[in-house]
């Protein structure tokens, strides 16, 4: 039964629009941004499937052997650090460069989510994928025999909403800068040459030796080193943290002054 | 700095339906844009609702539904969905079976947006636009795209909204569009508003002619090139050659300037062929006032 539109449009001056909370808007737009990405079939496969191939790859190959007492505990928290570039940088940045192409940035900014609730929500939408895969990989390698230290995980999980968040910001940067084929392009090109140069599955000490110095200070680098480092018994690892500290900071300014909504 | 709009001024009440009407690249979009705080204005003032939109808050926002010229949707996905979760950003929104219902988005809901043919986009557009009971509503080039039935299903609704008290501020280049929505035009052209006024008083525009006096209607006819008529009719009265023996007559035409061609061709015994007397359109004022070059 359709109403007359005067009465569902205009209850009068005593029933003006007002947005929903701030609170629910975020959570509303993270809930959205995360179910489009898990339906995404490519972005499923960055996400989960490349990571579990890699791990099985650095599990029955000798790549690690003499870094840790097994394969399996040296490879999942590189394998972890990898999950959180797939989504926060590749996924994040790819959907978000499409959808400044669509003018979807520019329509939501309009509602009352605005700009700021559109990146919130895409931030806790990096963290809620991020939570599945590493429970899905989590469950793998632990059924493969991983056997990290329970003081690792506080460590470990701060250490990846930290380099989530400087990928997030990394990823918006691109997205918000060039076109969203050349968004295609820099994020899956540079997921290949960080994943696998990058210090984050394949430690520094494994890399070539003219390298080996720089990839302390990349994102991928000081993620991976110090997620390693967090699992493997040794406590957190300032400097990194720092370092995807400084990531953060660096690359969400420099988001925030060149990001262009159309 | 580039300057796209620079000198235009107007208003746009509630219960009205405001058109902007110009070429492409006259500045309608940017107008809008600067209107809905989408883009920073290098300078002069615009009030919305009695806010500054550049710096609007979620309040500012929830009482202004915006449709975009490229629709604005995610192309994967799908319109009902799409509805309910732009919906709950508001306190009290349109319910969306309603909505869906009467923009005929039902017989589209399974597929996705970028699946949708123009006029199915436009209408979802719109619902987008409308789910948070806005008070006021900005349609940018609304009919692009539309299909007849569409066309007429959106308008009505349009009306609808404009007579329950709803400000509507819509851009086009259709002068049709403005001719069937429009209380009150805005030409704009090169980037400031050249005319305004109700499509009425506008259609009475012409050069030479007070505004309001008079009608003004345009005589075509046929006869053979190259004729001076400019003595048998008075100052106000133009006549154009449009091609070669295609003559325009425009003005406050009366009895006796027919009176007066039809005694002409009599003494020269020509007999003019396809001729019509019709209204002016809101398009002739239009050429008029922003000339005839293609931009």
């Amino acid at each position: 039964m359709t109403r007359n539109p005067a009465e569902a449009v205009l209850d009068g001056p005593a029933c003006r629009q007002e947005p929903a909370s701030l609170l629910r808007r975020v959570l509303l737009q993270g809930k959205y941004e995360s179910l489009a990405m898990l339906r995404n079939g490519e972005q499923l496969i960055l996400a989960v499937v490349l990571p579990l191939l890699a791990l099985v790859g650095l599990t029955v190959t000798p790549f690690l052997d003499g870094m840790g007492d097994s394969r399996i505990n040296v490879a999942v928290p590189g394998i972890l650090a990898l999950c959180a570039m797939s989504t926060a940088f590749t996924g994040q940045g790819i959907a978000t460069g499409f959808d400044r192409r669509y003018g979807v940035l520019r329509f939501l900014s309009t509602t009352p989510l605005g700009r700021g609730g559109l990146i919130a929500g895409k931030a806790l939408s990096v963290l809620a994928v991020l939570c599945l895969q590493v429970a899905v990989v989590s469950a793998v390698a632990l059924a493969l025999g991983w056997q990290p230290p329970a003081a690792g995980w506080l460590p470990g999980l701060a250490l990846l909403a930290l380099g989530a968040a400087a990928f997030t910001a990394l990823g918006l940067l691109v997205a918000g800068t060039v076109r969203p084929e050349a968004t295609l392009a820099i994020t899956n090109l540079l997921w290949i040459l960080l994943g696998a140069l990058g210090g984050i599955v394949l430690p520094a000490e494994k890399l070539p030796a003219g390298g080996q110095s720089l990839v302390g200070f990349l994102p991928s680098g000081a993620l991976g080193e110090s997620l390693r480092q967090a699992f493997l018994g040794g406590g957190l690892n300032a400097g990194a943290a720092l370092i995807l500290l400084l990531w953060t900071l660096v690359a969400g300014a420099a988001a925030i002054r060149w990001f262009k909504w159309n | 700095m580039l300057r796209v709009v620079s000198g235009v001024s107007l208003l746009a009440e509630r219960g009205q339906v405001t058109a902007l009407l110009g070429a492409n690249g006259a500045g309608k979009t940017t107008t809008l844009e600067c209107a809905q705080g989408l883009q920073k204005r290098s300078g002069g003032s615009i009030s919305l609702l009695g806010h500054d939109p550049a710096a609007a808050g979620a309040a500012l926002r929830s009482r202004v539904g915006v449709m975009l010229q490229d629709g604005g949707l995610p192309p994967s996905a799908r319109p009902i969905p799409l509805l309910r979760h732009i919906a709950g950003l508001y306190a009290r929104p349109w319910p969306v079976d309603e909505l869906v219902q009467r923009l005929g988005i039902d017989t589209f809901s399974r597929t996705t947006v970028r699946r949708l043919s123009g006029g199915q986009k436009q209408r979802l557009a719109l619902a987008a636009a409308l789910i948070g009971r806005p008070e006021v509503l900005f349609l940018d080039e609304p009919s692009a795209g539309l299909d007849p039935q569409s066309r007429q299903l959106v308008f009505d609704l349009i009306s609808e909204l404009r007579d329950a008290g709803m400000g509507i501020i819509l851009t086009t280049h259709l002068m049709d569009d403005a001719q069937r929505l429009a209380d009150y035009v805005y030409i704009i052209d090169g980037g400031r508003n050249v005319a305004e006024g109700t499509v009425q008083e506008l259609l009475q525009r012409a050069p030479g002619v007070e505004a309001g006096t008079e009608h003004i209607r345009t005589l075509v006819f046929e006869a053979p090139p190259g004729l001076d008529l400019s003595a048998v009719l008075p100052a106000g009265i133009d006549v154009t050659e449009a091609r070669a023996g295609s003559y325009c007559v425009t003005g406050a035409l009366a009895p006796q300037h027919l009176a007066a061609l039809a005694a002409w061709w009599e003494a020269h015994d020509i007999m003019p062929g396809s001729m019509s007397l019709q209204a002016r359109s809101l398009e002739d004022v239009f050429l008029d006032i922003s000339g005839k070059d293609i931009r």
